[in-house]
């Protein structure tokens, strides 16, 4: 019963005990209704159990952003093998975006969703190359090595055209806008146009001096298009006027160009560097990067944002924002060579120089929520609805049962003193593998408490090893190094007299003391160019004499005058 | 300079409550723990201050109850007297008159005497019958006990005394620490308890026969046993230690026992009740906690924490105005200096405390606030002794949904040596913070930008690699002052350019201070060699200098003065003068004998308005100080103790109530009741006159008869004037609740 009424009859009381919640709900409604204003009183919990406190300490190194947490918001790639190296990914215009991937000596066309081939193309007699959709989505263009290029129906399987011309292999086809015309780059240093329905060659320029490996044609306007070759210049082409109306040089060879929507930059990638550059500032480089470590095989743009993406061979691909700094990074297996993203960001396909495929799916939050729900339902919702929408009335007391303190495993052990335990409670797989500060911090809280001695001594070889694991693998780390050290200084005191009983303990102890060694000497090297970089400082900074007297007085005046 | 008699020190609340064993009254409603030289009455219920027995003029080391009357209590004091008191009303009953036992442990010989004393109605006595019962007796209240009844116990002393022969033979024996700590005489059966420093408690009986005497050992507790009390049943046997357990053992039933853990400091005393009901234990760290029998703590009565050294500088909370100190070990204790009483504790560390001796715990070591009172930043410490020191910056930002600081930012390795100073910008736009330690360098700690409030370096200066002693931001925070060693450089904190360096050797810089609003273009500064310059910062040259070992330099905040305490042969002077000339306005030889290290001033709540120019500066702050002896002393002038005194008299609580608010209400009620009694007893002088009137007047021109009702029985009562009103109380021992509804029967 209400503990303050009881002695009264005349109060009325009225006492909710939920006691199905008693040991579910934290706290423990008791409302109480009484005639007369008396206090409740509360007894306080005064003293309870202080956990450890587990120290975060933030990690160096690159800053969580909204683009990181875009990009990261990817499932794990789907891995799909091919014949030979992928050299082109091209995703359709149209709505199920299926994607043409020229590898070796076919083109596979895949759906979004599919891990098969929908539709194959395998009349090649050579590699093909540069497979790529019309705008529409209806038709698709491959250059080959024999230096044809055929035009295929998405539907068929045989060819409806082939243009014939090319003395040397053809890496790039395309269509330009319009759509009734194909342009071709090839080795044989031309590049030629050809008419769809015809099937003869329009115009053949010959400007570049080198292999041509990138095309870019213009979407706004059908007569422009841009090359890029290996004899390291980027040109931009008009139709009508039949030659070259810029050069940019970018410097190495170039393997890919790629025009931003507005067509007012151009991206061109090419030995280490990405370029880009302001078409209407008459060809400016605008930025260079230089991000990676190799060559920078292809670029493509993400359609949310115009964020650009730049695969190389250093087996990175670099996502950047609007001002030209890197925001997230995807690891492959492989050499990249080419690389796309489908409309909506949907997919990021990757194609390295093993022949795997290899597609990112994004995340969608409906995944996330129907696999919620399903773990959600269940008979207790009945339950842990009772009771929660009672409003209490304007006279009534609200009594709160103290919060029950949910203990740590550790934290349980330390509270009655088994320190032992509680460092192998933190010393499990789980936590030194995934929470190395929890364990950290039980360490510097035994260290505190002055019984880390105690939790150290009387181990067998098992449970030393796993603390000699744990030394090994973080005794560098900057975050954790001292109290690991004291681990290290007193597991050695504590089995000075055993330890060449046991091979296993001796071999790791060795490694420990060669990896500090290295440690060490890394440190002292450290030091010496800390004292170099000062000197240096010193002498850049003047030397100043004590002119900031005469500042002084200024400082005071008012105050001088209030006085 | 003439030392002017109306002020003078006094010291100020929080003296320790946790010198002697509280005592419970018999109906446990009340508390009673001896407080410096009062005798304080607490209600269990509320934990409120009731009121105090002022009457000693020393520091009273003993209470108990008068076993005659449950309504009375003796103490006794340093000052040669044993006063018995009324400890409901608070009067003062006899002095030196006891009709039974007393004891009393004089802290200078430390004999227990046994006082016989004649029965005597006057109220002043003197005792002659005096016998020493024994000598070289600890000071420690826990040391003696009693035994049942009162022929038993010469017995029990003799046996005592016959066990404290034993106990040193029982050490040679097993070469532990077997030494007696504390001792416990049950209530009915013939056995004592003793507690020892091994932690072992012994249970001695067959003592009264001659070497026959059998004893029981219990072991839980793994340091000294501090206090053992018996139950008034005898059933339970309670007792208590450095762990800050409170354990509770059946008597007669072996090992079977009960814990109450993590009651704060260390246990000193425990006391219970006569009834059983409530259990109170007294603490280290100034304490006493109310238990109920069934091991719930219901209630805490917390005074002015003083550990063994105060660490962080006594501080002025700017939005409570509470005085700010370390407390409890890891928390910083809020003190209200105005109601004497204990607000609340910041935990600071927010780790678990391991209550074991010699551990080498983490201690807040330095305080700041800023001046709006926004945001707090402590220093916590370990590892003094040993070589590998740990501490932390921690940075709290004010909230004010919740009212109370709540942790913003730590700072793991500030510095890679000790932080020696540490002080806030006092400008209200920007606040900063600049931390100098003994790596040779001091930083400025700047909160960050919109998005992350947290706090992050700014800048990093050092001078030659001297080590700095010191840091101080002007009035206005357009200069920092930083000394290194000898040495004192002037930043401008907006670009961080060194502006100007002072020196004035010999003598390492231990105190820096600006002077304040009119004399803001001062610098003073303190050094270990005897010496107080003031550099004038216009023309940066030093504009005058004296020789005073000063150990304590304290500005005062709301004018321009300045407090330096001076320790020379043994006694501590205070001198307070304005930057702007160098004669002293006031000084006060002899404040005390002890050095003084902390000082601060605390804004008045109302301003005096006196004129007198000795006591001028006490007119908006009042100087309170902290000697190493932990006493909080304060300067008091007449006038304030006049308006004391006035306000005093107005606030005599007439009963035993709680100040309430529902009680301020009611009391107004009742103090008007009062002066209509007070009306009515003119009346009473002359009945026969009233009753006369009464039955002449016709009827129906008589108010109604509930009205005169009271008037026609006020007048047949007799008038007690003539009896002495104390007499009065005793006697009837009514509260005066009764009393009145006796008038309107």
């Amino acid at each position: 019963m209400c503990l303050f009424c009881v002695p009264m009859p005349y109060i009325r009381c009225v006492v909710w005990i939920m006691s199905v919640w008693m040991w579910k709900s934290p706290e423990v409604l008791l409302y109480c209704r009484c005639s007369e204003g008396r206090e409740p009183v509360f007894i306080s919990d005064m003293a309870s159990f202080k956990p450890t406190k587990v120290q975060f300490l933030p990690k160096l190194g690159e800053k969580v952003t909204e683009d990181t947490l875009y990009w990261k918001n990817y499932k794990s790639p789907v891995q799909i093998k091919e014949f030979g190296a992928v050299t082109k990914i091209d995703f359709s215009p149209l709505a199920p975006h299926n994607y043409a991937v020229t590898a070796s000596t076919r083109i596979h066309v895949y759906g979004l969703h599919s891990q098969e081939p929908i539709r194959s193309f395998t009349r090649f007699r050579d590699t093909a190359y540069g497979g790529s959709f019309r705008g529409d989505g209806k038709l698709l263009v491959a250059g080959s090595e024999e230096g044809l290029i055929r035009l295929f129906d998405i539907s068929g399987r045989v060819a409806l055209r082939q243009f014939t011309g090319h003395s040397k292999a053809v890496h790039v086809t395309s269509f330009l806008s319009d759509g009734f015309r194909v342009v071709s780059g090839s080795d044989d240093l031309t590049f030629r146009v050809w008419d769809v329905p015809s099937a003869v060659e329009l115009s053949s320029i010959t400007e570049h001096t080198d292999y041509i490996r990138a095309l870019a044609p213009s979407k706004l306007n059908p007569d422009l298009f841009v090359t890029g070759s290996y004899d390291h210049t980027v040109k931009v082409f008009d139709m009508r006027s039949g030659s070259s109306v810029m050069t940019m040089q970018h410097g190495h060879p170039v393997e890919c160009v790629l025009l931003y929507p507005s067509e007012a930059l151009l991206v061109s990638t090419g030995g280490r560097y990405v370029k880009i550059w302001d078409l209407l500032k008459g060809g400016q480089e605008l930025v260079s990067l230089k991000n990676h470590h190799k060559t920078v095989t292809c670029a493509c743009l993400s359609s949310v944002g115009n964020k650009l993406l730049t695969g190389s061979l250093d087996r990175h691909v670099k996502v950047y924002n609007s001002s030209y700094k890197v925001v997230h990074n995807f690891d492959c297996d492989a050499s990249i060579l080419s690389m796309a993203v489908a409309p909506d960001d949907e997919v990021v396909a990757v194609g390295m120089t093993n022949g795997v495929l290899s597609v990112r799916h994004r995340k969608h939050k409906k995944d996330k929520e129907t696999l919620t729900s399903r773990r959600r339902r269940g008979p207790s919702y009945r339950v842990f609805v009772k009771g929660k929408n009672f409003v209490p009335r304007q006279d009534d007391f609200l009594v709160s049962k103290p919060v029950k303190q949910y203990l740590r495993k550790y934290d349980k052990q330390l509270k009655s003193f088994e320190v032992s335990k509680a460092l192998d409670t933190a010393l499990q797989t789980w936590t030194r593998t995934s929470k190395p500060e929890v364990t950290v911090a039980v360490i510097i809280e035994l260290n505190r408490r002055g019984t880390l001695k105690n939790a150290l001594a009387g181990r067998n070889e098992e449970s030393l090893t796993k603390i000699l694991n744990f030394l090994l693998k973080h005794i560098f780390d900057p975050r954790f190094s001292r109290p690991l050290l004291t681990v290290g200084d007193i597991v050695l005191d504590l089995y000075r007299q055993v330890l060449h009983q046991s091979p296993v303990v001796e071999r790791q102890l060795q490694r420990l003391m060669e990896v500090l060694g290295r440690e060490a000497e890394l440190q002292q090297e450290l030091l010496q160019v800390l004292g170099i970089l000062d000197t240096l400082f010193a002498s850049l900074t003047p030397r100043k004499e004590v002119a900031a007297l005469a500042a002084l007085p200024v400082d005071q005046g008012p105050q001088l005058q209030a006085a | 300079m003439v030392e002017t008699s109306d002020i003078r020190v006094v010291r100020c609340g929080g003296s320790k409550v946790n010198l002697t064993p509280p005592i419970i009254s018999s109906d446990s409603r009340f508390v009673l723990c001896t407080s410096g030289d009062l005798v304080k009455v607490y209600s269990t219920r509320t934990e409120e201050w009731l009121h105090s027995l002022q009457g000693h003029t020393n520091q009273v080391t003993g209470i108990t109850l008068n076993p005659a009357n449950h309504l009375q209590v003796y103490s006794c004091s340093v000052d040669g007297t044993v006063k018995l008191w009324d400890f409901i009303d608070g009067i003062l009953i006899k002095v030196q008159l006891v009709s039974g036992l007393c004891v009393s442990a004089c802290p200078e010989c430390f004999q227990l005497v046994s006082v016989h004393l004649p029965k005597s109605a006057e109220q002043e006595v003197e005792a002659k019958e005096m016998s020493a019962v024994s000598s070289h007796i600890s000071k420690n209240p826990s040391c003696t006990a009693f035994g049942r009844g009162v022929r038993s116990v010469k017995h029990i002393f003799i046996s005592f005394f016959s066990l404290c022969s034993f106990s040193l033979k029982a050490t040679d024996k097993k070469g532990a620490k077997n030494a007696f700590t504390c001792i416990a005489c049950h209530p009915t059966d013939d056995c004592i308890a003793t507690g020892h420093e091994d932690g072992k408690i012994r249970l001695w009986r067959n003592f009264i026969h001659k070497k026959e005497y059998t004893y029981s050992t219990q072991h839980w507790h793994h340091n000294a046993v501090n206090t053992l009390c018996f139950t008034p049943e005898g059933t339970h046997l309670l007792s208590g230690g450095i762990e800050s357990v409170l354990v509770q053992w059946q008597y007669g039933a072996g090992n079977r026992k009960e814990f109450l853990p993590r009651l704060g400091g260390s246990i000193l005393h425990i006391s219970a009740s006569s009834d059983g009901q409530l259990f109170c234990t007294s603490h280290s760290d100034n304490k006493i906690t109310v238990i109920e029998s069934s091991f719930k703590v219901c209630g805490v009565i917390q005074g002015l924490v003083k550990g063994d050294a105060v660490l962080t500088d006594l501080m002025i909370d700017p939005r409570s105005k509470a005085l700010v100190l370390n407390g409890k070990p890891g928390h910083l204790q809020f003190y209200s200096l105005l109601r004497d009483k204990h607000l609340y504790n910041l935990d600071i560390v927010q780790q678990e405390y391991i209550y074991e001796a010699g551990l080498d715990q983490f201690e807040v070591v330095k305080a700041a606030f800023d001046i709006k009172g926004s945001w707090l930043a402590t220093v916590e410490e370990r590892g003094k002794k040993s070589s590998d020191l740990e501490f932390f910056l921690k940075l709290w930002a004010f909230d004010e949904r919740t009212q109370s600081f709540v942790l913003n930012t730590t700072i793991t390795a500030a510095h890679t040596d000790r932080i020696i100073s540490m002080c806030f910008s006092s400008s209200e736009e920007t606040t900063m913070l600049v931390t100098a330690a003994e790596d040779s360098q001091f930083k400025a700690w700047c909160q960050g930008a919109d998005d992350q409030n947290f706090w992050s370096c700014d800048f990093v200066g050092s001078y030659h690699k001297l080590n700095p002693t010191n840091c101080s931001f002007s009035a206005d925070s357009s200069l920092l002052a930083v000394s290194f060693q000898e040495v004192i450089t002037i930043w401008s904190p907006d670009t961080w350019e060194m502006l100007t360096t002072l020196c004035q050797p010999p003598g390492v810089i231990r105190d820096l201070c600006f002077g304040r609003l009119s004399c803001s273009k001062y610098l003073l500064g303190t050094t270990t060699k005897n010496l107080l310059c003031c550099w004038n910062l216009l023309t940066c040259e030093l504009e005058w200098s004296t020789s005073v070992d000063v150990s304590k330099l304290q500005p005062d905040p709301f004018s321009e003065n300045v407090a330096a305490f001076s320790y020379q042969s043994k006694h501590t002077d205070l001198f307070v003068f304005k930057p702007s000339e160098p004669r002293p306005l006031f000084t006060n030889k002899n404040v005390c004998s002890e050095k003084v290290h902390r000082a601060v001033f605390v804004p008045r709540e109302e301003p005096l308005n006196s004129c007198d120019e000795s006591t001028q500066w006490l007119n908006r702050s009042q100087l309170y100080f902290l000697t190493q002896n932990m006493d909080l002393l304060t300067f008091s002038t007449a006038t304030e103790e006049d308006r004391m005194l006035s306000s005093s008299k107005q606030l005599v609580i007439d009963d035993s109530v709680a100040v309430t608010p529902f009680y301020l209400l009611l009391g107004k009620h009742r103090q008007q009741q009062q002066k209509l009694n007070t009306q009515s007893h003119p009346v009473s002088d002359k009945p026969q006159q009233t009753q006369g009137s009464l039955l002449h007047t016709p009827a129906h021109v008589l108010p109604a008869a509930s009205v005169l009702c009271s008037m026609f029985v006020n007048s047949f009562l007799i008038s007690n004037t003539g009896v002495h009103p104390l007499r009065v109380k005793t006697l009837v021992n009514f509260p005066k609740l009764m009393k009145y509804e006796l008038l309107y029967l």
